[in-house]
């Protein structure tokens, strides 16, 4: 299969324009398993690594190919410590944030994040740039609105202040697919918002738990047991190999409660 | 008693030293050579088809749109089998390619030999195979009850009327385990043109594969030639036959060389797992501790095909009491056929499912009789010259029991949590667990084992030593797989001889018998006791010859005199030893499961200690404390690495490591979804080594190699029950089961 290394947005948009069955390659700790397990056989390779608008890491936009180790390192504790968990070192060196928005598995790492701050995708292609809100631009487990010819340049993020942190459940202590995971983010006056991962389709978050939550300034314990308990109402997990939905809704609420408690003051 | 061993020269590089291992740094830099790295000019790649299904008539296959494919030079079936169309080490029932109907998920069906690995996969998913499925039979109860039975093991020793004071009951499972060798299966075929093949590749025992591949080719063992090619790790996964006639079959076929590597999913396929287990136990024990009777009823899944299901359950039989004095015992055990993948051997091999069980059992009775659980173990601890509870048979060599117990209970305990470092916390770098949700529990448990092979089977190791003028050569066909056998052998060679120089020559069946299987503990001890036992006849030859009374590699010398140079020494040729080495002769169980069944055994503890977050379930294994009875450490460092690694096999087990099968198809075939424990999974083991000699092999040296892995599961398993408080009769132990989510 052919491999074009693109060293530039034109570049790329051609090759995608050229072959409609063309697949993106970043980091290619996603697509080369599908390859080498034959789920994958894409006609061609468009490796995208090399475009500088993609690496654009700053205040307010996350590039596709930002990879984990950069985010590790990068401006938000949050996301910080969801690319933390995500696969080894040697994965988080090359896997890219653009990869885990264009797999969208519901257990991905960097999903919660920009699920809980409202992130909005940015998409490229030759009729121009358009923005989707993460919701839309995800829309069921494994599937994007990405349109045939477009390109992931990246995330935007919104400004956000006050405290935030991540939690991931894993069948071990690093390198697991996640179990349960969630974001929760929580500003002075006590506005609360809380993503979660692998507990439903897609990324979700659990609106009316956070509306509980947000009305209560200095929440006692039984507001934060409710708050926990609406949690585990709203996921929608399911039975698979990996764990059971009972203790994914468990799951949920513990860490939900739990990442509360790490934003109170 | 006291065993009276050789003193070994004092000599460096000997026995006793931590010296580094030649494949190491290799190993390191990515530089060593596994089976995987083969290559020859011009050669084809093979590739496997495999059942989709776990059981299913087959109605007609069709190669022709895979031999269309530019660049396949070969599509076989079972048709094109050339001589015995069965294999097995055990028992001749699995077909090399299926004939008419496949019995599990992931049997071979077709193989194919084209230009390039992907071709010859890509040919391989374009045959054409019609399946009838059937129902699958995937519950070892029901099969067992359909008397579909590997082998019935009946284990009937004293008074069965004597009853304890306390009695206390319970039933238990361990998963299938997968052994995670990091080297999948692989190999290269070469043909000699005249119809021959010489087959390198990755195994555990040379000399029985290289019976069953020339029987199923159909040629005479001599035109069949094997070399041991780099091993990547084994624990019992490489002891079946997997692609070895396969590569043959194709390489004949074409006339060229053929490689084929499995990928980590076909290799989930390719090779047996450790047999999982449902165990029923009843322990009785008199006001003070003592054990009264033991009965235990074993179910283990053997699989569609035998393998060494018959030798596991009979393990699983005979150390179902452990290394405890009982007076009353039965024990029924089967390995059952079924339609899920074959079950063989594993580390430990079938004595790690029983120690779950009658470790978790111990407790009980402690807890029962408000016994402290070391004291109840001390209390009955089997030692050498006691009768076994089970076999009844004598144990004449060394059993230091209650030594390794009351070494791991001395040791001192880890201190208080620590929780600078998240990473080292139930949870890790998923930062779900504060310092405050975390409990922590301590378990302890004894394992116990047989060394060596069992039941009345010829187990021997062929050397041949050679002084020569590069110094000692060793000729053996015994697999090193990443244990450390080619630096103990060199060891024991110069501890005998004097001797600095020794090479190991590369393992093959050309030049040399059968060392037996790198398995049950027993290449050290065997291969090990041959080197010994032949470097003492080429000493003593040297000395003869030479007129001295001390051989070094300049020559003889006569106190502190060089009396005979070594070219003079070897002016007519090399002094050179052929022997075959055998341990004590084993007998084959009566009716009752008596006998002397076992050529030694050896014993280990351990002691965990482990930080749970209960309401999540997650578990940090904080520290493991062990003593293991190892006869004598020839090579320390070796010795640790065998400990640490399989203490940490058995912390998989206890708290991730499952194949998980739906209805005979295995969910999780790959290391996204079978987890094995990663460096931060990894406690800190801190081992003592118990040196009392061991009867037979070299200096008192005992295998080793399989008892970490034994008590680690239950003591692992031991310690989140006292963290949680719940009874979690099932390894591995999941999160949900420790916050009693169902």
């Amino acid at each position: 299969m052919e491999t074009v290394l693109a060293t530039s947005l034109d570049e790329a948009l051609d090759a995608l324009t050229a072959d409609p069955g063309a697949t993106v390659l970043a980091g290619g700790t996603d697509l080369m398993v599908s390859v080498a397990y034959g789920d994958l056989r894409p006609s061609s390779v468009v490796s995208v690594r090399r475009i500088p608008d993609l690496h654009r890491l700053d205040d307010s936009f996350v590039g596709a190919a930002v990879t984990w180790a950069e985010l590790e390192r990068g401006p938000w504790p949050a996301f910080a410590e969801a690319a933390r968990t995500a696969g080894s070192p040697q994965i988080r060196a090359v896997g890219t944030l653009g990869g885990n928005l264009g797999t969208a598995s519901p257990a991905g790492d960097g999903l919660p994040f920009l699920a809980a701050i409202d992130a909005e995708v940015v998409l490229v292609s030759r009729a121009g740039t358009r923005s989707l809100p993460w919701h839309e631009f995800i829309t069921g487990p494994k599937s994007t609105a990405l349109g045939a010819g477009e390109i992931i340049l990246g995330a935007s993020i919104p400004p956000i202040s006050g405290k935030q942190a991540f939690a991931k459940v894993g069948a071990r202590s690093a390198m697991a697919i996640s179990i349960a995971s969630a974001c929760l983010l929580r500003d002075d006056a006590g506005s609360t918002r809380i993503a979660l991962g692998s507990v439903g389709p897609k990324p979700m978050r659990a609106r009316r738990a956070e509306e509980m939550i947000s009305a209560e300034h200095s929440p006692s314990s039984a507001a934060i047991d409710e708050f926990a308990r609406l949690v585990t109402e709203e996921v929608t997990p399911i039975d698979d190999h990996r764990s059971t939905a009972a203790y994914r809704r468990h799951a949920a609420g513990v860490i939900s409660r739990r990442l509360l408690e790490r934003c109170l003051p | 008693m006291t065993t009276r061993v050789d003193a070994p020269i004092d000599i460096a590089g000997g026995i006793g030293q931590s010296i580094r291992r030649p494949d190491g740094i290799p190993k390191l830099r990515g530089e060593f050579d596994y089976s995987s790295d083969l290559h020859a000019n011009h050669m084809l790649w093979g590739a496997t088809l495999r059942s989709p299904h776990p059981r299913a008539l087959i109605a007609g296959i069709d190669i022709s749109a895979a031999l269309a494919i530019p660049g396949v030079a070969a599509v076989l079936t079972a048709e094109d089998v050339p001589g015995n169309p069965f294999f097995g080490q055990e028992r001749q029932d699995q077909p090399v390619l299926a004939i008419d109907q496949v019995r599990f998920w992931g049997e071979a069906v077709a193989i194919v030999a084209a230009e390039d690995r992907e071709t010859a996969q890509r040919a391989a998913a374009a045959i054409s195979v019609e399946y009838e499925p059937l129902e699958p039979l995937v519950d070892a109860e029901e099969a067992w009850a359909a008397g579909e039975v590997y082998r019935q093991a009946e284990v009937i020793t004293g008074d069965q009327g004597l009853r304890g004071d306390v009695v206390v009951e319970g039933t238990y499972e361990t998963a299938a385990q997968d052994q995670a060798m990091l080297g999948t299966e692989s190999g290269l075929a070469i043909p000699d043109g005249t119809g021959g093949v010489d087959l390198h590749v990755s195994t555990q025992w040379l000399h029985v594969d290289h019976r069953q591949v020339a029987a199923c080719l159909g040629l005479d063992s001599d035109v069949v030639r094997m070399h041991l090619a780099g091993v990547g790790g084994a624990f019992g996964a490489r002891e079946d036959l997997s692609l070895q006639v396969h590569l043959c079959m194709l390489a004949l076929r074409t006339g060229r060389p053929v490689k084929m590597v499995y990928d980590r999913a076909e290799s989930f396929a390719g090779h047996v797992h450790r047999h999982p287990a449902k165990m029923w136990f009843r322990h009785e024990a008199d006001f003070e501790g003592n054990l009264v009777r033991v009965e235990a009823r074993l179910v283990l899944d053997g699989g569609a095909y035998a393998e060494t299901s018959g030798p596991v359950v009979a393990n699983a039989a005979y150390f179902a009491v452990g290394p405890y004095r009982c007076p009353s015992v039965k024990v029924t055990g089967a390995a059952v056929r079924t339609n899920n993948p074959p079950n063989g051997a594993m580390r430990g091999f079938g004595a790690v499912q029983v120690c779950f069980g009658y470790e978790a059992q111990m407790d009980r009775l402690a807890t029962a009789l408000g016994m402290d659980s070391v004291e109840v173990r001390l209390r009955n601890a089997l030692a050498s010259g006691d009768r076994l509870a089970t076999t009844t048979q004598t144990i004449t060599g060394s059993l230091p029991t209650a030594e390794v117990i009351r070494s791991v209970a001395a040791m001192p305990l880890p201190d208080d949590l620590d929780t600078e470092d998240p990473r080292h916390l139930p949870g890790g770098t998923g930062l779900t667990t504060p310092a405050s949700a975390i409990k922590r529990g301590v378990g302890f448990a004894v394992g116990f084992k047989n060394i060596a092979f069992a039941e009345t089977f010829d187990d021997f190791a062929e050397v041949r030593v050679a002084l020569a003028d590069a110094g000692i050569e060793i000729r053996t066909a015994a697999a090193e797989v990443g244990q450390g056998m080619v630096t103990v052998l060199g060891q024991i060679a110069r501890s005998t001889t004097g001797i600095a120089r020794v090479e190991v020559i590369p393992a093959s069946t050309t030049e040399i018998g059968s060392a037996g299987s790198t398995s049950a503990s027993r290449q050290t001890q065997m291969t090990g006791g041959a080197v010994h036992e032949a470097c003492k006849e080429v000493l003593s030859e040297a000395l003869r010859r030479g007129g001295g009374d001390r051989l070094t590699d300049e020559g003889v010398w006569l106190g502190g005199d060089l009396v005979t140079p070594m070219g003079d020494l070897l002016a007519d040729g090399a002094i050179e030893h052929h022997t075959r080495y055998r341990h004590p002769p084993t007998e084959a169980p009566d009716e009752h499961g008596h006998g002397n069944l076992h050529a030694g055994y050896a014993v280990s503890a351990h002691r965990a200690v482990v930080d749970v977050d209960v309401e999540l379930g997650l578990v940090r294994v904080v520290q493991i404390d062990t003593a293991q009875d190892v006869g004598k450490a020839l090579n320390p460092q070796s010795v640790l690495g065998q400990i640490e690694g399989g203490t940490l096999q058995g912390v998989g087990l206890a708290i991730m490591e499952e194949l998980l099968l739906d209805d005979g198809i295995v969910r999780n075939a790959t290391f996204t979804d079978y987890l094995i424990p990663t460096i931060l999974d990894a406690p800190d083991v801190e081992a003592i080594l118990i040196e009392d000699p061991e009867e037979w092999g070299p200096f008192g040296a005992k295998g080793m190699g399989e008892l970490p892995t034994i008590s680690s599961t239950p003591a692992v398993v031991a310690a989140i029950r006292a963290a949680s408080g719940r009874d979690l009769t099932r390894a591995p132990v999941l999160p949900q089961d420790i916050a009693g989510i169902n």
